[in-house]
């Protein structure tokens, strides 16, 4: 086991944790907390890829983890608004519930 | 035969057309355009007849230039396969007469026809018949081609019958009307046969055709050599089949049984139709067909067996209704009779002399026949529309022109000697019988049936015009009844004179009637000659052929005893009134009713034809009710059946199986709804599921 | 396998971990920076410095407190009777399990042959800046489009009625 394929199982670890809590949560907060988790180990995983792969001076892992961040940042920005809308309107952030998904 | 590059033969055809045309534009016009109706059929009739003296006079400058005086004119017409069906007229001295005397006559009638039938209201209608008929007849005289002659010939009896049913209203005119086509088709069935079989053997319809034509030499000689049923001849069979129209549009026996009840159109129209023109039609056409009726095998000296059989049906013709007028009380009658007899002489005369003698009688014929009719025309409108004649009498004083006009008439038909036509073409056929080399019967049935004429005329000339007028009982009612003839609204006055415009034609014919048979003294043969071809001088040695003055006087002799024993009988007591019995009848009542019966051969035809044709009828009727309407009723119901049989199964089975269909939609729509719960969670697992398979099977994939 | 690495990853998978499990969201927003902050020291240590500050800005910086935010104005009265987990939580954990095995099977199969090397590379912040203006210009702009579409739709969304703004007076 390459130092390579540690950190890329690490970062695959760290995205099925977001992923199961996406899907189990309850809250459409703790769904969105999930999205970034899984963001996150994306971004991890273009660094350790910068890092560990063939051509280094590339810096394409990096920006590209730049962006990936500022996107983040507005869909986390968007993603609270719209779930604030939501609330104020059936007053509950609750996805199982039926209101919660109501037209 | 010269081409016929003169402008009358090329125009020939001009003659029937414009009264075909005339009626045309009649039939367009409203009842109320009398005027022009009456005088487009009489403008008409009067251009046909210049053209047809046009006609005649061409026909004499070519004889006297000795230039061959056939001329046809023919066109292809219809084209199967490789072959043409031509059409075409002709113009030679038999149609030129006929064309003259057609026209002539008719103009008259019209004229006549003018005053007669001014009070009728369907004026319009019968002028436009009458210039269809013109027409129709002046086509079948011209034809070229038998075809051409049958198809003219059939509107011939079209028109008759719808000229006899002029006034349909009346169930007898309409029963008349039927009976008439009736009878005449059954004679244009053997027409037909002989019609087919002719272009069978000769290949063509044409009569003369550059010497193709079915009449001429070589096409003759095909039909002679063939032979047919018992021995005869096709020839002789061709010819007996043509002659079988000939005999039902010349009422002869037994196919004279229309001609009686013709008599129930009104009276232009028995002149016309009954009198000149359309009973002449079968004459002419057996003169026509005549090179083929008289042709046989070998030169024999008797004649072909057709003509003695024409020979024979005229002479019994003849004599039956001569017998037949005898007894007879309705004016139109006796002379309806009195023409059936007189076609047989016509007949007899065809076919013991030839053609030149029957036409001779048939000339005179027209003339006088029509005369007596508008004579009798004219004594009907004067008496207000009575027909009996027990019911007429004194009419000599009350319509003098009348009177004088119908003497002449009569004295032509009975053959009065030396002045009147009659007597002269009457005594052509006489002398033909006399010398036929077959039987003298028919001579003594043609003496016979002259005395017999002689006494009719006498007869009713006596209870016609003198004595005085004896009105019926009930005038005002039997008016009513013998509303046969509705345009005579007049009140029941005495009978008075007729019109000018009725008089007129009379006395044009009763000239006509006198002097048209100095034509054919035998001293000079003029229409003899015109007719066969041949030249003629004037010469009283005509008068020494042996026998014929014998003929001459012993008919002359015959007419003078017969007109004596009608006055002695008729004429010296005056008829007292007219419920006294005829003396005949008093005398031989049994005899005298059997001829006022017409010899039953109407109630033998009632009994066996048309019974027979009425059970046909009935079975047909039955067949038609309950078989084919049965089978039809049938198949109906089994069409419900269907119907029913399909509803229950598209009640029971489609829409149940329609209906679950629907149902099992809605369910698996319930169960797929679910996946669209708007379950954000929902969705992700399935992206999640998704995006697991599809990098498993890459992998799948790359790792092998 | 150093022990730096190990020591961060525990970090980081026990902070993400507790993210995902905590009833309270606060402390779940609580691991959640924890992760953050782990996964940032991750970053200094590949070398990439930039993009690990970067992280510790924005992702601790802004997300997180907005997120703290969010939670804040969505509490209602009866939070603790809501549950954590949905009904069929252990179908989504099965699910992501999968999903990990098949990742691992992924990282296994491709990453193993693959030639690595050892030395961090340089990488100034100069660097960065300058591809940033060149080469990565156009998702630069893009991205400051997004970033400001985000800001207006956010804001438009975030804003009150002024009907509920009342009702919510009341």
């Amino acid at each position: 086991m390459t130092p390579l394929t540690n950190y890329l199982l690490l970062s695959a670890f760290l995205f099925c944790i977001g992923l199961a809590g996406a899907l189990s949560r309850r809250s459409a907060i703790m769904v969105l907390i999930g999205i970034e988790i899984m963001l996150n180990a994306a971004n991890l995983n273009f660094i350790v890829f910068w890092r560990f792969g063939p051509v280094p001076t590339a810096l394409t892992g990096v920006m590209f983890t730049i962006f990936s961040i500022a996107v983040a940042a507005a869909e986390a920005a968007v993603g609270l608004s719209i779930i604030l809308a939501v609330y104020r309107r059936t007053r509950t952030t609750d996805l199982d519930s039926t209101e919660a998904t109501r037209s | 035969m010269t081409p016929p590059s003169t402008w009358i033969v090329r125009n020939l055809w001009l003659i029937p057309v414009l009264p075909l045309i005339a009626a045309g534009c009649i039939a367009l016009l409203t009842q109320k355009r009398r005027a022009i109706a009456a005088s487009l059929a009489i403008g008409s009739m009067f251009v046909s007849l210049l053209l047809a003296m046009c006609a005649f006079s061409h026909v004499l400058i070519l004889r006297a230039h000795g230039a061959p005086d056939l001329q046809v004119f023919n066109f292809h017409w219809l084209q199967f396969g490789t072959q043409w069906l031509s059409l075409g007229w002709m113009l030679d001295p038999l149609t030129a007469l006929m064309l003259l005397m057609v026209t002539f006559v008719g103009l008259l009638i019209f004229i006549f026809s003018v005053g007669y039938m001014s009070h009728d209201e369907n004026f319009t209608r019968f002028f436009c018949f009458l210039a269809l008929f013109a027409g129709a007849m002046l086509g079948v005289i011209i034809a070229n081609n038998l075809l051409l002659l049958f198809m003219c010939w059939e509107v011939v009896g079209l028109t008759s019958y719808l000229l006899i049913g002029f006034w349909f209203t009346n169930p007898k005119a309409a029963a008349a009307a039927k009976k008439a086509f009736i009878v005449t088709r059954i004679g244009d069935l053997g027409f037909l046969l002989g019609m087919v079989w002719l272009y069978a053997q000769s290949g063509t319809l044409l009569f003369y055709d550059n010497g193709r034509g079915a009449l001429e030499p070589t096409s003759i000689a095909t039909t002679l050599a063939h032979h047919t049923i018992f021995g005869l001849t096709a020839a002789t069979v061709i010819s007996l089949l043509i002659f079988c129209g000939a005999a039902g549009k010349s009422g002869q026996v037994p196919l004279h049984v229309w001609l009686p009840d013709a008599m129930e159109g009104p009276t232009p129209v028995s002149a016309l139709i009954h009198a000149a023109t359309m009973v002449a039609a079968g004459v002419f056409l057996v003169a026509r067909m005549y090179p083929l009726m008289s042709a046989q095998i070998s030169s024999l000296a008797t004649p072909s067996l057709a003509l003695e059989v024409v020979t024979w049906i005229g002479a019994i013709t003849a004599l039956f209704g001569a017998f037949i007028a005898v007894a007879q009380f309705d004016i139109k009658r006796i002379l309806a009779y009195s023409t059936i007899s007189q076609l047989g002489y016509m007949m007899m005369g065809l076919g013991a002399g030839g053609v030149a003698v029957g036409m001779f009688h048939l000339l005179t014929h027209a003339f006088f026949k029509a005369l007596l009719f508008l004579g009798a025309g004219s004594v009907i409108h004067g008496c207000s529309g009575e027909q009996d004649i027990r019911f007429m009498g004194g009419l000599r004083k009350r319509m003098p022109v009348t009177f004088a006009t119908y003497t002449a008439g009569m004295l032509a038909l009975c053959g009065f000697p030396l002045l009147f036509s009659g007597f002269w073409s009457k005594d052509e056929i006489l002398f033909s019988a006399h010398s036929w080399s077959v039987s003298h019967v028919p001579f003594y049935f043609g003496a016979f049936a002259a005395l017999l004429t002689a006494f009719y005329m006498m007869r009713q000339m006596f209870y016609v015009f003198a004595g005085s007028h004896r009105a019926a009982p009930h005038s005002h009612e039997a008016h009513e009844e013998d509303a046969s003839s509705p345009s005579l609204h007049h009140p029941p006055a005495s009978p008075h004179e007729s019109p000018w415009v009725m008089l007129v034609p009379l006395v044009l014919l009763a000239a006509f009637a006198m002097l048209l048979g100095f034509l054919g003294t035998p001293a000079w043969p003029w229409l003899q000659s015109f007719l066969d071809s041949e030249p003629t001088t004037f010469s009283f040695a005509g008068f020494s052929t042996p026998g014929l003055m014998a003929v001459m006087l012993s008919s002359s002799a015959i007419v003078i005893a017969g007109l004596t024993l009608g006055w002695w009988i008729y004429g010296r007591k005056t008829i007292g009134d007219a419920t006294t019995s005829d003396p005949l009848d008093h005398a031989q009542p049994s005899i005298f009713s059997t001829l006022a019966h017409a010899f039953y051969v109407d109630a033998l035809y009632d009994t066996t034809f048309v019974r027979a044709a009425n059970v046909f009828a009935e079975i047909s009727a039955w067949f038609d009710r309950w078989v084919w309407n049965g089978i039809v009723q049938a198949v109906s119901y089994l069409v419900i059946g269907f119907g029913y049989f399909d509803s229950f199964l598209d009640t029971y089975l489609v829409n149940t199986a329609f209906d679950e269909g629907c149902k099992g939609v809605s369910r698996s729509a319930r169960i797929l709804a679910r996946l669209q719960s708007g379950r954000v969670q929902l969705y992700l697992r399935a992206i999640a599921v998704a995006c697991i398979a599809l990098i498993v099977l890459l992998l799948w994939r790359a790792v092998r | 396998m150093t022990l730096v690495f190990l020591l961060l990853a525990v970090i980081t998978i026990l902070g993400m971990g507790a993210a995902m499990s905590l009833r309270n969201p606060v402390h779940c927003v609580v691991g959640l920076t924890l992760g953050l902050l782990g996964l940032a020291a991750l970053y200094l240590q590949f070398g990439a410095q930039f993009v690990g500050l970067t992280q510790v800005l924005v992702y601790v910086g802004a997300v997180a407190i907005l997120i703290i935010f969010a939670i804040m104005m969505t509490r209602s009265s009866e939070s603790a009777e809501q549950q954590t987990f949905s009904r069929s939580w252990v179908a989504g954990v099965a699910i992501a399990v999968a999903v990990f095995a098949v990742l691992g099977w992924a990282v296994h199969f491709g990453a193993s042959g693959l030639n690595t090397q050892s030395t961090a590379p340089e990488l100034p912040v100069k660097q960065i800046g300058d591809a940033l203006l060149h080469r990565f210009v156009l998702p630069l702009e893009i991205i400051a489009l997004l970033l400001t579409a985000a800001l207006i739709g956010a804001g438009v969304l975030a804003l009150q009625d002024p009907a509920s703004e009342t009702r919510g007076q009341r």
